[in-house]
């Protein structure tokens, strides 16, 4: 726990949106997250970095509960989101997921219309209470998506006809258009090429004003140049969690420092 | 006797093959290099002699009967044969022939036993040729295989060559297939089309292809309008439709997402049991089970049922459909990417409402397709409806009352009677063609649809 | 999460979660409701199936047991006379015998004599004339007999036969019950596995129709299917999927494999009455042409099965094979084909067992005629399984329902097996590469 307390002192200043304790999962006979201990601020953004298969995409899917749709695999410990258990019997996994949104590694937009795609949240939801509402709300989330230029004329045509980037913004869009209070996002550039990235940094970086993001990277350069907080994840472990300048310049574990310059990935 | 010629065969190819095999062997020993290995140069023989023969003699047993029946039809005295037509003459000739089996009913003329003899010899006499000529034909090619034995023979190639022409020849027997039934179908549709116009077979909407046997019998006209046909294999599809559609969906969202991973175990296997069903025991379900309940059920409720309703016929094909849709939808849904659940699970998504505005939308042109190919399935079942189904055409569309359907037209009117001579049973070789047309444009408007599915995903 | 625990958003609209867990219960209950009538879908499906089966067994299981009366035959010289056999009164000497531990029954009156007569099968006097024919010195001897009784008399033991019926109604009048009774109250009835389901042929008379005729043709026409079909199949498979290029040709085969395999049955039926019978003057009602027929319907199913299961040879395999100098043909003949061969043949069996059940074509090339005896070649006429289903199943004595649902019994019983051994096949050899 001295550990632990160290990092509370570290986060400090913003509130803490999400806290897990002792979170193990299972993938059948797999061991995949050991007693992972994290606390995700507000309106901060949060990288998961570490090699691949270290786990920080299972628990990025823990705390919206995604992992409920897997069969095999079993997570126990415990996850609060504003101090309530997420995992609790009473919590239903889908107003969970209203709340704590989630983009995913390869665009996902579904073959509908872009405007049937951004009202696909609120209309299972019930948000919006009339047709105005609704165009406003499409409106809006294609606005905080950045995408809202490229796409106005067009509303009516697939979203699947979109190039990639254009499909993670939209997928992005879809995601705020629920409104939910905390965004978690899995590797959501490594299908884009450079340019595209650079769009979907820039709203990650906008997004933090209202959102608590947290993102699955495996590129550093990612995690340094869009979060504030970064954690470091291997074997299943998390290693290091710390602000991401502390992590990149001064890392307190050796494992992170290798991975950092680049001896183990 | 039948087996002669292929004993005859069997042991030329192992000669073949042993030959060319020593042959090469002995080259090796005798210092020289091989180009291909020794049984290679035996697989060769055996192939070069093999292959001819083979056909050879399928296509004289093919031929053999037929030429035979017209000798034997064309060196029958003068005059035996008048005034009879084509069916007269086929009986004439399958007399003969059970004579010639010694099959004697009653004393027939004496032409006849004249002919049946003749047939007798001439069969023997066709059985020692072939033996002789495959006789021939092995030691030809024997002699041929054994002389191309040489150090530099490519034995390999050459195998390989005949290998790739017989498998070349397998795959284009398909083709042949669908030629065969293409040829055919015309052929005795045109032959149809001579008796009875066109335009009264497509669009006459009278069925009654009782002709007249004799020439006095005015009553039985004969009409071959394929309309009320064509009809009441509508009412019946779309009867087992209603039932498999609904019933084959459902059930394939259920196992695909909600069913617990025990019970989709049983189920699965079970569905398949279901499709495995021959249909002739469909049928037999129809008339013992289904039909008596659905009549007692309407007649509890103060309804006319038939006794063959098409109620009953259509709905147990439905039942037949049932897991041909399920496993068909089923696949569709699985072939979704799992990144459109995610998305939609990610958004809030509860597990239905995925179902029901993300994946089901999704893999709507393939379960499209699935349906489709249903359609074309019960369109052309035959069983169930030659049972349970009526055989008077009626313009009718009430399910209650009993219809007629195309293939039980086929069916009867071919059960019996084999001259290709009247127009009743060219008639069935003209609704024959219809339903190879229609269910063709089906089959392959919906396998397009399948197949660009299956492109949109991969 | 409820919604007085949590703040509301800053806008001071309602915040997502409020508006979520109000309408929470409401999309639960739909997706319960698009649950259930998934499950009440599944439900209707196997309720059919029981219903099958059920129906099927609770006719089928009368005809696998067949009411026998064991009888004193006395071999009346008068009215068999050894110069005159095979001809002799076989019949009247069965009912003077049976007549006389009748109570009641009057042998002098016509009527009564042709009641007593017809207690028995009709197969018993040729029986009797068997025995006689192959041992003349019976003749004027009394032999005991099992002989299997009349389709009246067996559903009557069996209880198909209600006795609460008005006589007039009854096939069965109230004396021949009375007889039948007194028969059994002598110890006289027996009720035996019915052997003669297997070792007879098809009969007009329910009680001696059997099934031997038709699993024997079904096994020649299934012979000759799988003779034809195998080794097309096999080699279209191969060269589809190793050798062809890539072109027009190849493509319209393609189109022309997965299109025969959705073309009704019955057109294969027309084609093969048109081709084989007509043009090339095969035999009618031969299993022989029956077999092509199938094996043409079949061909589509192996060459699907084969390709997918070469396909699942991973190309590691390959590239070791012709890494080390092998041909092509020979890679796939020495290591592909191999590795392919338990897909192949489970594809096979579960082709073979859907043609063991097809109807229609069968039909159409005379399958359906009525048989006495079993083919002893794949030339001679015969009926199949499925086709002998239909024959009974058009039949009226009531017997025969019960022989149908017999007959359909033991299709479906080699059905499972067939399917059973595809299955075995595909989990035992099944590989995870």
């Amino acid at each position: 726990m001295t550990n632990m307390q160290k990092i509370e002192r570290d986060i400090g200043i913003t509130d803490t949106k999400i806290s897990a304790r002792n979170v193990n999962v299972h993938y059948g006979a797999t061991h995949a997250i050991k007693d992972v201990n994290v606390d995700i601020a507000d309106k901060t953004v949060t990288a998961f970095i570490g090699p691949s298969g270290c786990g920080k995409s299972t628990f990025l899917r823990c705390m919206n509960r995604m992992n409920d749709t897997i069969d095999i695999c079993r997570v126990t410990g415990k996850i609060e989101l504003d101090g309530r258990d997420i995992n609790a019997k009473s919590v239903d996994p889908v107003q969970l997921r209203a709340q704590v949104g989630m983009v995913f590694q390869k665009p996902n937009p579904f073959p509908k219309s872009i405007y049937d795609n951004i009202a696909y949240g609120p209309r299972i939801h019930g948000l919006a209470k009339s047709k105005a509402d609704l165009d406003e709300i499409v409106e809006k989330a294609l606005r905080r998506g950045a995408i809202w230029d490229e796409v106005k004329d067009r509303l009516d045509q697939p979203g699947t006809g979109l190039s990639g980037g254009q499909q993670q913004r939209l997928c992005i869009a879809r995601a705020v258009a629920t409104e939910p209070e905390v965004l978690l996002m899995d590797e959501p550039c490594s299908a884009l090429d450079p340019i595209a990235t650079s769009q979907v940094e820039e709203l990650i970086d906008e997004l933090k004003q209202n959102y608590s993001v947290v993102i699955v990277t495996h590129s550093m350069q990612q995690a340094a140049r869009v979060s504030q907080k970064t954690a470091f994840f291997h074997l299943g472990t998390l290693v290091e969690f710390g602000d991401t300048s502390q992590i990149f310049t001064n890392p307190t574990d050796p494992r992170t420092e290798s991975y950092i310059t680049g001896r183990i990935g | 006797m039948t087996a002669l010629p292929f004993v005859l065969l069997a042991v030329a190819v192992i000669a073949g093959y042993t030959i060319n095999r020593m042959a090469a062997k002995s080259i090796r020993d005798g210092g020289s290099r091989l180009h291909s290995m020794a049984s290679y140069h035996g697989m060769f023989s055996a192939l070069v002699i093999l292959v001819p023969v083979l056909t050879f003699i399928l296509l004289w047993l093919l031929l053999q009967g037929t030429v035979i029946d017209r000798l034997v039809m064309g060196a029958l005295p003068d005059g035996a044969l008048e005034g009879l037509d084509s069916g007269g003459v086929q009986l004439v000739l399958s007399e003969i022939k059970s004579i010639s089996r010694g099959q004697v009913f009653g004393t027939p003329e004496s032409w006849k036993l004249e002919a049946a003899e003749h047939h007798a010899a001439l069969q023997t006499k066709a059985g020692w040729l072939l033996v002789a000529s495959v006789a021939v034909i092995s030691l030809l090619l024997l002699g041929f295989a054994r002389s191309r034995v040489a150090a530099e023979f490519r034995a390999r190639q050459g195998v390989e060559g005949i290998v790739s022409g017989l498998m070349i020849f397998c795959s284009t027997v398909a083709i042949f297939t669908t030629i065969g039934i293409i040829v055919s179908l015309s052929y005795e549709t045109l032959r149809f089309l001579d008796r009875v116009p066109l335009y009264e077979f497509l669009f006459g909407l009278n069925w009654e292809p009782q002709i007249p046997l004799r020439e006095d019998q005015v009553a039985a006209e004969g009409a071959f309008g394929w309309i009320p046909v064509i009809l009441g294999t509508i009412v019946i599809t779309v009867i087992a439709l209603v039932v498999a559609v609904p019933v084959g969906l459902f059930s394939a969202i259920y196992l695909n997402e909600f069913a617990p991973r025990k019970l989709r175990a049983v189920v699965k296997p079970l569905l398949e049991i279901l499709a495995g069903v021959p249909t002739v025991v469909y049928g037999f379900f129809a008339i013992l089970v289904v039909a008596p309940a659905i009549r007692s059920f309407g007649q509890s409720i103060g309804l006319d049922v038939a006794p063959n309703t098409a109620l009953a016929a259509g709905s147990v094909m439905g039942i037949m459909l049932i897991p041909f849709i399920s496993s068909f939808a089923d696949d569709a849904l699985s072939a979704v990417p799992r990144a459109l659940r995610d998305g939609a699970l990610g958004l809030g998504a509860t597990r239905g409402e995925m179902m029901t505005t993300v994946l089901f939308p999704a893999a709507l042109p393939g379960i499209v397709g699935g349906v489709l190919l249903a359609v074309s399935r019960a369109i052309g079942e035959t069983m169930i409806v030659v049972m349970a189904a009526g055989l008077i055409a009626k313009m009718t569309i009430n399910p209650l009352d009993s219809v007629t359907t195309v293939t039980v037209q086929i069916v009867t009117l071919l059960i019996g009677d084999t001259s290709f001579d009247n127009p009743k049973t060219l008639a069935a070789f003209a609704l024959g063609m219809m339903l190879f047309l229609v269910t063709l444009m089906i089959n392959i408007f919906a396998l397009r649809i399948v197949r660009k599915y299956r492109e949109a995903y991969d | 999460m409820t919604d007085t625990a949590h703040p509301s958003g800053p806008s001071g609209k309602k915040n997502t979660a409020d508006i979520v867990a109000a309408s929470l219960k409401r999309r639960r209950r739909k997706q319960a409701r698009l649950q259930w009538i998934g499950l009440g879908a599944i439900s209707i499906a196997f309720v059919m199936l029981f219903i099958l089966v059920a129906s099927l067994l609770s006719t089928g299981w009368h005809a696998f047991t067949q009411t026998h009366l064991t009888l004193d035959v006395y071999v009346d010289p008068e009215e068999i006379r050894e110069e005159k056999l095979p001809r002799g009164g076989f019949d009247d000497a069965l009912g003077a015998s049976l007549g006389a531990i009748l109570p009641d029954a009057d042998m002098e009156d016509r009527k009564t004599r042709k009641a007593v007569e017809g207690i028995l099968s009709n197969g018993a006097q040729f029986e009797l004339r068997d025995l006689v024919e192959a041992d003349p010195s019976l003749i004027g001897q009394t032999i005991t007999m099992t002989v299997p009784v009349s389709d009246p008399y067996d559903q009557l033991n069996k209880g198909l036969i209600k006795r609460d019926t008005p006589e007039e109604n009854r096939r069965v009048k109230d004396r021949e019950i009375a007889w039948f009774d007194a028969l059994k109250e002598q110890g006289a009835i027996s009720k035996p596995f019915n052997w003669a389901l297997f070792t007879n042929a098809d009969s007009r008379f329910p009680e001696l129709a059997g099934l031997k005729g038709a699993l024997v043709g079904s096994f020649w026409a299934l012979l000759t299917c799988f003779l034809v079909s195998f080794p097309l199949g096999i080699g279209a498979a191969i060269y589809l999927e190793e050798f062809a290029p890539k072109n027009k040709l190849s493509d319209f085969i393609e189109v022309n494999i997965n299109n025969l395999a959705a073309v009704p049955s019955v057109v294969f039926g027309l084609l093969a009455l048109a081709v084989f019978i007509g043009w090339f003057g095969l035999p009618r009602s031969a299993p022989f042409v029956g077999g092509l027929t199938l094996a043409l319907m079949t061909m589509p199913t192996i060459i699907i099965a084969t390709r997918a299961a070469l396909k699942a040879v991973p190309p590691s395999i390959r590239e070791a094979a012709l890494g080390i100098g092998a041909s092509k043909q020979q890679m796939i003949f020495h290591h592909v084909l191999p590795l392919a061969a338990p897909g192949i043949l489970t594809g096979t069996i579960i082709g073979l067992a859907q043609a063991l059940g097809e109807t229609a074509p069968l039909l159409l090339i005379g399958m359906n005629a009525f048989i006495t005896s079993a083919a002893s070649s794949p030339f001679e006429s015969a009926t199949a399984l499925p086709t002998q289903i239909f024959i009974w199943a058009d039949s009226p004595e009531r017997g025969f329902v019960s022989r149908t649902s017999a007959a359909i019994l033991v299709l479906l019983g080699f059905l499972v097996m067939m399917n059973a051994i595809a299955i075995y096949l595909r989990q035992k050899f099944e590989r995870k590469w």
